[in-house]
């Protein structure tokens, strides 16, 4: 086991961040941590990265306790924060460069590493430009980069891709899955649903300081969802008038102010007996059920500032 | 693409207790690494200021002191060599100054540096000392080239140098460790380092013996030359440039002072450094 957490607690004063969790992640796995702002995921990681001290509990990462062993832990991690802070005085390749240094790596072999992980993170052409002159996937390439250069046995990421266009997306999740084929043990966080799909291979979901659910993606949606989703509109001011007509039709119906979205194992045939009941809506989508159905089911769809 | 081939792990990778252990030499490392930015400008400062200094102070107010006091008429010698100690010790404060006080401050709050230090192996401990490691070779640096003007000037003996150097670099480190613990508790900039400057740099200067022998002054002020490393580091500067005469336990004093402040520095801001990363 590469971390194993009983009944985690950290606390604020009063405030509990994180309320007693348990969690494991084995080697090789690639493991997300899923909730809303607040929800303690970030005050989580910083526990696993040996920076944050636990209040109480057990926490163990790669057989150590990391309020003993906090260096000997830190040296075997890649840690990639939530904001880049790579040093903007130094150019690309220094910056991977000192931070091979503060691994006592060597100069000979940070050489070599520098040009590998150049390649890796696509940042050749950019080697001797100064980080204020990168853009923000290719800063978050470089951060990335930065955090695998002591060949980490956990690489933690929290929220990777936030900011970042599509196309920097997805040259991430790439790079993110060719590290996991090689074995390295991924922690996530993210608030992005497509994100966890593509990368996790489990996943908890954390809110108000507790794991809520805890699973693969598809044993979340088929544990806390239906197979299908039905998305219908009938206009704000009637949804509410037809929703009583159409709430026994599916598994469970949820009734929001622009629509109404039915969870069922047939989004089509559902739909069918809503056009039997002489019901026309203005538009209808059928879809397959998400980890984003799971989460909001999971951690309400009140925005959380 | 990282090669899985030649993937060996950080287990194999890395030497972990003497990477902790050096970990104080890489933080310097990376300051020098920073500093080799600004090492054109660092060298024209370095010796323009002690250039225009020395003309107008030292040789256009020491015209006139020597004018009216005679040639060796302050403390038995010259004025500029009198000064000169004094100038030395400043040039290094100065120097230590610069790479405490605002690093400090982008390595907790503007880039976050210090962060991203501590996710390696490296601790907040590390990381106070590698900062003052990093000022001491800047003070040498700053120390080294006032030292080439003051020769050039004739205002200190060759033979005097290698003490002063040490002497100036104690003063330096010693002071900037005392910057470096105040500001790991800043919080932000909203004015807090003009107010250090105006308020604390400035008196100090002014008022520790630097540009007239501190006993000149009312008992009343005497107190802020005591209490100031400028003038502690003046006094050694002094006697061993010159033969400045101070008692044998005095001049102890003035080298225990200067060490206490240092260890005092290095330790409080390392325990803050530490909590202060831990959050």
């Amino acid at each position: 086991m590469m971390i194993v957490a009983k009944n985690l607690t950290k606390k604020y004063g009063d405030f509990v961040a994180v309320d007693g969790i348990d969690f494991q992640v084995k080697r090789g796995e690639s493991f997300g941590l899923l909730g809303p702002n607040g929800a303690g995921k970030s005050t989580t990681m910083r526990m696993i990265a040996a920076t944050s001290q636990r209040t109480s509990g057990d926490l163990e990462i790669l057989g150590l306790d990391p309020n003993k062993k906090g260096p000997e832990i830190r040296a075997h991690l890649g840690v990639v924060p939530q904001t880049d802070n790579p040093d903007t005085e130094l150019k690309v390749w220094e910056n991977l460069y000192i931070y091979g240094r503060y691994f006592g790596l060597g100069r000979k072999f940070l050489k070599a590493k520098i040009e590998e992980l150049l390649d890796f993170a696509q940042l050749q052409e950019k080697r001797n430009a100064k980080v204020n002159d990168l853009s923000g996937g290719m800063k978050r390439r470089l951060t990335i980069a930065r955090g695998l250069v002591n060949e980490p046995e956990i690489l933690m990421l929290d929220e990777p891709t936030t900011g970042l266009d599509p196309q920097a997306r997805h040259i991430l999740w790439d790079r993110l899955f060719r590290l996991k084929e090689q074995g390295v043990t991924l922690v996530i966080t993210t608030h992005y649903m497509d994100e966890a799909e593509q990368l996790c291979d489990r996943l908890v979901v954390m809110d108000k300081g507790k794991i809520m659910a805890e699973g693969s993606p598809a044993e979340l949606i088929k544990k806390y969802s239906s197979k299908e989703v039905l998305e219908v509109r009938f206009g704000s001011t009637k949804n509410a008038e037809v929703a009583p007509q159409i709430e026994k039709l599916g598994d469970r119906v949820e009734n929001l102010p622009d629509r109404i979205l039915i969870y069922s194992e047939d989004g089509e045939a559902v739909l069918k007996q809503i056009h039997n009941l002489g019901l026309e809506p203005q538009t209808s989508l059928v879809r397959r059920s998400s980890l984003e159905d799971v989460f909001l089911r999971l951690t309400g769809r009140q925005l959380i500032e | 693409m990282t090669s899985a081939n030649n993937w060996q792990g950080a287990r194999k990778l890395i030497n972990v207790q003497r990477a902790i252990r050096r970990g104080p030499l890489y933080v310097a490392e990376h300051r020098l690494r920073n500093m080799s930015k600004w090492i054109v400008s660092m060298i024209g400062f370095g010796i323009g200021n002690p250039v225009m200094f020395l003309l107008s102070v030292g040789i256009g107010v020491g015209a006139l002191v020597d004018g009216n006091l005679g040639p060796n008429g302050v403390d038995g010698v010259g004025y500029l060599t009198f000064l000169a100690p004094a100038l030395l010790a400043t040039a290094a404060i100065q120097g230590a100054m610069d790479e405490t006080m605002f690093p400090t401050l982008a390595g907790f709050v503007w880039g976050k540096d210090f962060f991203a230090i501590n996710a390696t192996q490296i601790s907040g401990r590390s990381i106070a000392i590698g900062v003052v490691l990093a000022a001491g070779v800047r003070c040498s640096l700053s120390v080294l080239l006032y030292e080439l003007i003051l020769a050039l000037f004739g205002a200190v003996s060759l033979a005097s140098l290698p003490a002063l150097t040490l002497s100036s670099i104690l003063a330096g480190m010693a002071f900037g460790a005392v910057m470096l613990m105040g500001a790991s508790f800043v919080k932000q900039d909203d004015g807090i380092f003009a107010v250090v400057n105006r308020f604390v740099i400035t008196p100090m200067f002014m008022f520790s013996g630097t540009y007239y022998p501190l006993a000149v002054l009312p008992i009343y002020l005497q107190w802020i030359g005591w209490i100031s490393p400028m003038w502690h580091a003046t006094e050694i500067g002094r006697n061993l440039s010159y033969g400045h005469q101070v008692e044998p336990w005095l001049l102890w004093i003035h080298y225990a002072y200067l060490g206490l402040m240092l260890v005092v520095g290095v330790l409080i801001a390392s325990w803050q450094f530490t909590r202060r990363l831990a959050k």
